[in-house]
């Protein structure tokens, strides 16, 4: 047995290298190229679909808050594609020389979501009332940065009643849905398309127009991306083509101003 | 082993055997060599990265504050409640037999080999608002997701079968003829328990309790599943870490740099506490 030991340890060692090399995206040249693609937790529906019918490569799909994903960038992580739910992200990035000229190809809308069972609020001025439970995206967190847009546009009595009734920060979009979802609170503030994707156990409800504020999705070929070419092709088709389709097809807005 | 010696014991096996012997021990280096660099790495990083002067300011952040005193006060319930069910519970477990026995003791690992996101994911199904029990929980006019409260029941969740793994082997190891001394002389089962078997238990019950309440430190997924993230009321020192981490990595690091001393400080323990175990064993 103590024999079998070395050949099976020197197995092991292959096995782990050759591994480690797979996924360091060096091994699978012949094969089509892995476009890594950092995208808000938003984009996920539409983002999985798109990638799926991406002819250029296959298509990797990292989500996460879009402040994190900034954060890895920040650090020296190196996706193809930065996709973010606001515009301050790429454009800060940009800035700092770390992704190419970012381009807008989104927009959404900020609704107040509810359980699709609760009755405890059904409007923006239930938000402050005692007892309701709210979860927010943390500050930083583009969803969080909207809704505290939102919150700022309120008098400074019904900003603070909110906010005393804020029960988590999440760290990405789908932290809020989650917590909707298992009913732990009573409402929260996303994009209509979270709604959308939940299949009926949410309901949203719309925040005046004075109040809503202009969601805008920025996207980014990153500085010294393995693929640049599939990535300027993937972003581009964000803008007009397949991607477009698809995120119009999950309820995204057009890019605004565009 | 010998099955195989018979099986290959040809003239060049003890030929083959020196080969073998010779490259062994530079692999088992080497392997050795590989882990300490891979394992020390990010924790020699955390500290090389942050600065005296970051480590100082951010420890007079109130978040970063506030987050530290959330995460003592936490794991101190947490861990007063394990050492307090837990020790019976792994005393019975390590002094009876019954049928089944195997089953339970697993049923109390369990949470060591699960994810902590499905922890939470099992906590809110069982204790929130549309979980298993949450309804009478609710009725009982108690409030758990989402509450400080909340963190503790995750806590306690996850660190529980540290302690009682470890209590468990503490208890077995006792010479059962102390016990049974104990008994004869006239002592009760209680008593035996709490002036015997306790304090010979005890370094070993130390160990436990210093694992049990690292774990609990460093919890992070059952915790934000569970109890959610707010300042002062459920975000603990890894939730804030997680947080600072995309607006504040200087912080983020500072305050990774005191949960790494405070680990550190705990497994010191465990190791001196254990060590105290065979000492006290090889003396007997």
């Amino acid at each position: 047995m103590r024999r079998r030991a070395v050949p099976l340890a020197a197995a092991l060692l292959a096995l782990v290298l050759a591994a480690c090399g797979g996924g360091g995206g060096g091994g699978d040249q012949p094969a089509r190229p892995a476009l890594t693609v950092s995208a808000a937790s938003s984009l996920k529906d539409a983002f999985t679909a798109y990638g799926r019918a991406f002819p250029g490569a296959e298509v990797r799909l990292s989500f996460a808050g879009s402040d994190d994903l900034a954060a890895q960038i920040r650090q020296g992580v190196k996706p193809d594609v930065f996709a973010a739910a606001n515009t301050k992200l790429p454009d800060a990035l940009a800035h700092e020389g770390l992704v190419e000229r970012p381009r807008v190809f989104a927009g959404n809308e900020l609704v107040i979501a509810v359980p699709a069972d609760g009755h405890g609020v059904a409007g923006l001025g239930d938000l402050g009332r005692r007892g309701v439970k709210l979860a927010l995206g943390a500050e930083g967190v583009p969803v969080g940065d909207y809704a505290r847009q939102v919150l700022g546009r309120l008098g400074a009595a019904q900003r603070d009643a909110v906010l005393a009734n804020v029960r988590s920060n999440e760290p990405d979009v789908k932290g809020v849905v989650g917590k909707l979802v298992q009913g732990v609170v009573d409402a929260g503030l996303v994009y209509r398309t979270d709604v959308t994707a939940t299949d009926g156990r949410l309901r949203a409800i719309p925040l005046p127009d004075a109040l809503r504020p202009q969601v805008a999705y920025g996207v980014a070929v990153v500085r010294g991306a393995r693929h640049p070419a599939q990535a300027r092709a993937f972003v581009a088709g964000l803008i007009r083509g397949r991607g477009a389709a698809e995120l119009r097809r999950q309820g995204f807005l057009p890019a605004p101003g565009a | 082993m010998s099955a195989g010696a018979t099986l290959l014991g040809g003239p060049a096996a003890p030929v083959r055997r020196r080969v073998v012997r010779a490259g062994f021990a530079p692999l088992l280096v080497a392997a050795l060599a590989a882990l300490i660099a891979f394992l020390t790495l990010p924790v020699v990083a955390i500290f090389v990265d942050t600065s005296p002067g970051a480590l100082v300011s951010s420890l007079g952040d109130e978040a970063v504050l506030s987050a530290l005193r959330l995460s003592l006060e936490c794991t101190l319930i947490a861990v007063t409640i394990i050492v307090l069910v837990g020790t019976p519970a792994a005393y019975l477990l390590a002094t009876r037999r019954f049928p089944g026995r195997t089953i339970v003791v697993t049923l109390v690992e369990l949470p060591l080999v699960l994810p902590p996101a499905v922890a939470g994911i099992g906590l809110l199904a069982a204790l929130g608002p549309r979980g298993l029990v949450g309804g009478a929980v609710a009725d009982a006019g108690i409030e758990l997701a989402l509450q400080t409260a909340g963190v503790v029941v995750a806590l306690v969740f996850v660190a529980a079968p540290f302690f009682v793994r470890q209590a468990q082997a503490a208890f077995e190891a006792i010479d059962h003829s102390w016990l049974d001394a104990s008994r004869t002389l006239g002592a009760s089962e209680a008593r035996t328990f709490l002036r015997v078997a306790v304090p010979a238990a005890a370094p070993g019950l130390g160990a436990g309790l210093a694992l049990a309440w690292g774990r609990a430190l460093g919890e992070f997924g059952a915790t934000i599943m569970f109890a959610g993230s707010l300042r002062g009321v459920t975000q603990t020192a890894p939730l804030a870490i997680y947080e600072l981490f995309s607006g504040d990595f200087d912080g983020a690091l500072a305050l990774s740099a005191v949960l790494v001393a405070v680990a550190a400080a705990l497994l010191l323990s465990v190791k001196l506490l254990s060590g105290a175990a065979i000492l006290g064993g090889a003396a007997r």
